[in-house]
């Protein structure tokens, strides 16, 4: 158990840290008077005397973390964390124990999966701390764990390599992590705030506008509205959210390199960026079509429109809606499904394969024909002019026979357990995926409510797999990684 | 001329073997004393061993009177060293480096005198390389050669059978050809010139250098052979210095396959190259030429390191169905062997690169030296200075011009609208400049820029003269 030791430390501070993140929702309840101040106190005290307890018992066995327990730390970081982040929703809403934790891992995630309903009428505190826990747990929490351990004296270089999603991890943007986290934080926080604003100016109410920042800069996609962003039924609302959906979409290290080189060029060296810009335009614009030759809307504008705004919203795994796509001729649904599954770009709070995984499978598929043709060709799979090696496309095809594996056994899981084919497979897919809604049952206009225990535990731990990058959780099961 | 000559490899050795014989004082520097000693076996200069980028070595070698510093080693980064030693110790006049890397010639502010000093640098790898794509551009050439920053060409074709030309004399082509002026310098006839006079009949297989302004080249040669149909694919055997930049030049235009016997070498080309084919094999397996199409090529390039591998696989190639196959062989006995049998062309490097030195190394003002046929004969451009009084070309007729049997003026690049003495530096490339082909009666202007090819390589010293401008005039 040393090296539970070992990590304790570290997870301490990490819950004292977190404990500060109570007072966004606790000014918020002061502010608004909505009655909640005394829950949301009471979790912040019993997190901060937990993490504090755990580091005073422990902080006497800290010493340099191993890559393997940076991994450990890491999956522990967020089965805590959602733990300590439903302790309000536990009291202040009475949910079950399962609910409650469902919840706070959609939220930590990002995913944006809620079995909550009547959103309208909750607390606005409340509210401000799922949107809160998305954007912590998008890339907030990646940044801050990178940023701080670092700070802490841990090693740093081994816990960005599990934390970081992606295959090409490796490139480096500063030679000190903590200055790179530094760099990705400010860049997340100067365009949720942007966000804040752009959103405020488009008609938002200032608590709505930070809700919703939250929530789309993090890809999580929560709202304090039951209809979602169709409650405000406002075009430049979904505009100011598509563009911010997009940003967030994009590789965070790119938005960095940009921002430090105060120059748009380095967007042109970024690889996964066209394929991610043409994958979505591409997708819109056909989803426009079909809708237009199916008749669902009465005009082509109010098509565009919608087609738009819940393409850009599910691809980049937000998981808004402005409509009920569900209900979509299922082509449509289906295609929206689809394209979460890998079209944002890797170093964003986006889940799925990503893109960049996409296209070294791609290239590998392209590749095994070239051979067939010219058996002595040397065909070395490239992505931006680069050769990537083996032994990337190789995790790469590791990582993405475990991503279907998965996608697999829980859909069949959800099928065994009662649920009907749609709902099981598009529950899997954007729970692995980190989208949020599925469709049918769990579909945008309802939620995950319906589901049983079993279904929301199943749903749980496949966010938490999909958000994990499955093999830096799948490893610590592996019986080789505990061999002494 | 005192030269000191820095590696002695396959670009040192071939240069001094053709400067030794132009009467310079050659010292030949290499690091390591087998070479020296071959090279010293047969040709009449000094060899020091050493390292080229020491100081010690440098003087030893001479540096201190030599007129002329040529650093051919093998790297770019001791070429650089000796230069600017060769600046700041030793004075020397001119220094020529050898500079392979693309990524220092990017950047041609580090070869300033304040800085590395180079004042002229070469790279044989893309003489070649420039050299096999023209040969590309123009699949029914054997060779062309540019001049006056590529206003001009010299083209060498061989004549066959069935083009319109042949069997005619020479005075016709200009009633065939109204709008594009040509003049032919040189005839070839089974490997001894034929000096070109109005009544000269082309015949069959004839080598025919014919000079033209270079966007003129395609009609001037459709009149001599009927054309080919115009390269599409591409096969290049051997991905060394040669072959990848080859490749890296041709791919977007052709389709290339490459082929590369070393695998980490093939791996290093793929990830370089991004629309080549990129094979890893031996270019003289005949299964692996086989089953890449070798027949459906419109051009094969065999340009590995051994000029036997060369030989064998374009001779495989040719008999599997290649239409042209150009080989690079490095020996001269083997070029003469095999020029005009089956190999189309053969490319003998230490030919292509020397031109670039010669120009450097010519008195006078030589703006560009070809060499041509195996050194035997040699294409100039000069520059004439000065006036009627003090040059012996300036204000003349061609047809008064003393020029030694077998040289011969073929055009004139003439640049108009001179700012004079306006200080104004433009670079030659501008619109302002006319190309003349020679007639018997056009006048030589001052700084007009001539052309004149030399069948004989031993009257070049007395061309070079007569562009001079006389001592007492200067």
């Amino acid at each position: 158990m040393a090296w539970l030791i070992a990590i304790s430390p570290v997870l301490g501070i990490i819950a004292m840290a977190m404990s500060l993140s109570h007072l966004v929702p606790i000014l918020t309840s002061i502010a608004l008077g909505d009655g909640t101040t005394a829950v949301f106190a009471g979790s912040m005290a019993l997190n901060f005397a937990a993490g504090c307890a755990v580091w005073l018992a422990t902080r006497r066995y800290r010493r340099e973390l191993q890559l393997r327990e940076g991994m450990v730390l890491i999956s522990l970081v967020w089965i805590g964390g959602a733990l300590f982040a439903c302790v309000p929703l536990l009291a202040g809403l009475g949910l079950s124990f399962t609910d409650a934790y469902f919840e706070s891992m959609s939220a930590l995630t990002a995913t944006g999966a809620t079995l909550l309903s009547g959103l309208d009428g909750l607390a606005p505190s409340f509210n401000v701390w799922r949107a809160e826990l998305q954007w912590l747990g998008g890339m907030g929490v990646i940044v801050l764990v990178v940023a701080v351990l670092p700070m802490l004296g841990v090693g740093g270089r081994q816990i960005s390599k599990a934390e970081i999603p992606g295959p090409m991890k490796d490139e480096q943007l500063t030679p000190r992590m903590t200055q790179t986290a530094k760099g990705l934080w400010m860049i997340y926080f100067a365009l949720t705030f942007a966000c804040l604003i752009a959103y405020r100016l488009a008609g938002m109410t200032w608590i709505d506008a930070l809700i919703h920042s939250f929530s789309t800069l993090s890809l999580g996609g929560f709202s304090s509205h039951d209809a979602s962003l169709a409650f405000f039924d406002s075009v430049a609302i979904e505009l100011v959210a598509i563009v911010f959906m997009t940003l967030a979409g994009i590789n965070f290290a790119t938005h960095f390199q940009a921002w430090r080189a105060r120059s748009v060029d380095r967007y042109r060296d970024d690889s996964e960026l066209p394929y991610f810009l043409v994958v979505l335009a591409a997708s819109v614009a056909g989803v426009t079509v079909f809708l237009s030759a199916q008749d669902v809307y009465p005009d082509l504008w109010t098509t565009l429109r919608y087609a738009a705004f819940n393409t850009v919203s599910v691809a980049t795994n937000t998981g808004y809606a402005t409509v009920d796509y569900a209900k979509w001729p299922v082509f449509a649904p289906l295609w929206l499904m689809f394209l979460g599954t890998f079209a944002a770009c890797s170093g964003s709070a986006g889940g799925g394969i990503k893109m960049i995984r996409a296209m070294v499978l791609f290239q590998q598929v392209h590749r095994e024909l070239a051979r067939l043709a010219h058996p002595a060709a040397v065909t070395p799979l490239k992505i931006g002019g680069q050769a990537v090696p083996n032994q990337v496309v190789f995790a790469v095809l590791a990582f993405f026979f475990a991503w279907l594996a998965t996608l697999v056994i829980v859909t069949l899981l959800l099928a065994a357990s009662g649920l009907d084919a749609i709902t099981a497979f598009s529950a899997a897919c954007a729970s692995l995926n980190n989208i949020g809604p599925g469709l049918h049952e769990v579909g945008p206009s309802t939620t995950f409510a319906g589901l049983t225990d079993f279904q929301t535990w199943v749903c749980t731990v496949t966010m938490l797999l999909g958000r994990l990058e499955l093999l830096t959780v799948l490893v610590i099961l592996t019986p080789s990684f505990w061999r002494k | 001329m005192r030269i000191v000559i820095l590696g002695a490899g396959q670009v040192g050795s071939s240069v001094a073997e053709n400067l030794v014989s132009e009467a310079n004082d050659l010292t030949v520097v290499d690091i390591d004393p087998s070479r020296l000693k071959r090279l010293q076996d047969r040709l009449d200069l000094r060899t020091v061993t050493g390292n080229a980028a020491h100081p010690a070595v440098l003087e030893q070698a001479g540096a201190r009177d030599a007129d002329m510093l040529l650093a051919v080693t093998q790297s770019d980064e001791t070429n650089m060293v000796a230069c600017k030693l060769a600046a700041t110790m030793f004075n020397i006049p001119t220094k020529i480096a050898r500079i392979r890397s693309a990524d220092y010639l990017s950047h041609p502010e580090i070869f300033s005198p304040e800085n590395f000093a180079v004042d002229h640098s070469i790279c044989p790898e893309q003489v070649i390389c420039d050299y096999i794509a023209k040969l590309l551009e123009f699949p029914e050439s054997l060779q062309v050669l540019e001049f006056a920053d590529g206003k001009v060409s010299l083209v060498a074709v061989r004549a066959f059978h069935g083009g319109p030309l042949v069997g005619q004399e020479l005075q016709n082509l200009r009633r065939h050809l109204p709008q594009a002026e040509t003049r032919v310098a040189a005839i070839y006839r089974q490997d001894s010139p034929v000096m070109p006079e109005g009544n000269t009949v082309i015949e069959a297989g004839d080598e025919v250098f014919f000079i033209a302004a270079t966007e003129n080249i395609r009609g001037v040669m459709r009149e001599l052979r009927r054309m080919d149909k115009p390269v599409k694919r591409v096969m290049i055997g051997g991905g060394g210095n040669i072959g990848r930049r080859l490749a890296r030049a041709i791919e977007k235009r052709y389709s290339v396959k490459i082929i590369e016997y070393n695998k980490t070498g093939a791996e290093r080309l793929a990830a370089d190259l991004d629309h080549t084919l990129v094979l890893a094999g031996d270019v003289t397996d005949e299964e692996l030429l086989r089953s890449e199409n070798i027949g459906e090529m419109d051009v094969y390039c065999a340009v590995t390191n051994d000029d036997e591998n060369n030989i064998m696989s374009s001779l495989l190639a040719k008999r599997l169905g290649a239409r042209k196959v150009i080989a690079l062989i490095n020996r001269g006995s083997y070029v003469n062997l095999l020029q005009s049998g089956q190999i189309d062309i053969a490319i003998s490097p230490a030919q292509q690169t020397i031109g670039t030195l010669l120009a450097h190394v010519r008195r006078g003002d030589c703006a560009v030296v070809h060499s041509l046929r195996r050194g035997a004969a040699e294409a100039l451009e000069l520059v004439a200075h000065g006036d009627p009084k003090s040059s012996k070309v300036v204000g003349r007729r061609i047809e008064e011009i003393d020029l030694p049997k077998g040289a011969s003026i073929a055009a004139i690049v003439r640049r108009h609208d001179r700012p004079a003495a306006s200080g104004d530096e433009r670079p030659a490339a501008g619109n302002d400049h006319e190309v003349l082909i020679a007639h018997h009666d056009t006048i030589l202007e001052p700084e007009d820029h001539a052309i004149v090819f030399v069948v004989n390589k031993r009257t070049v010293p007395h061309v070079e003269k007569l562009f001079q401008v006389d001592i007492g005039f200067v």
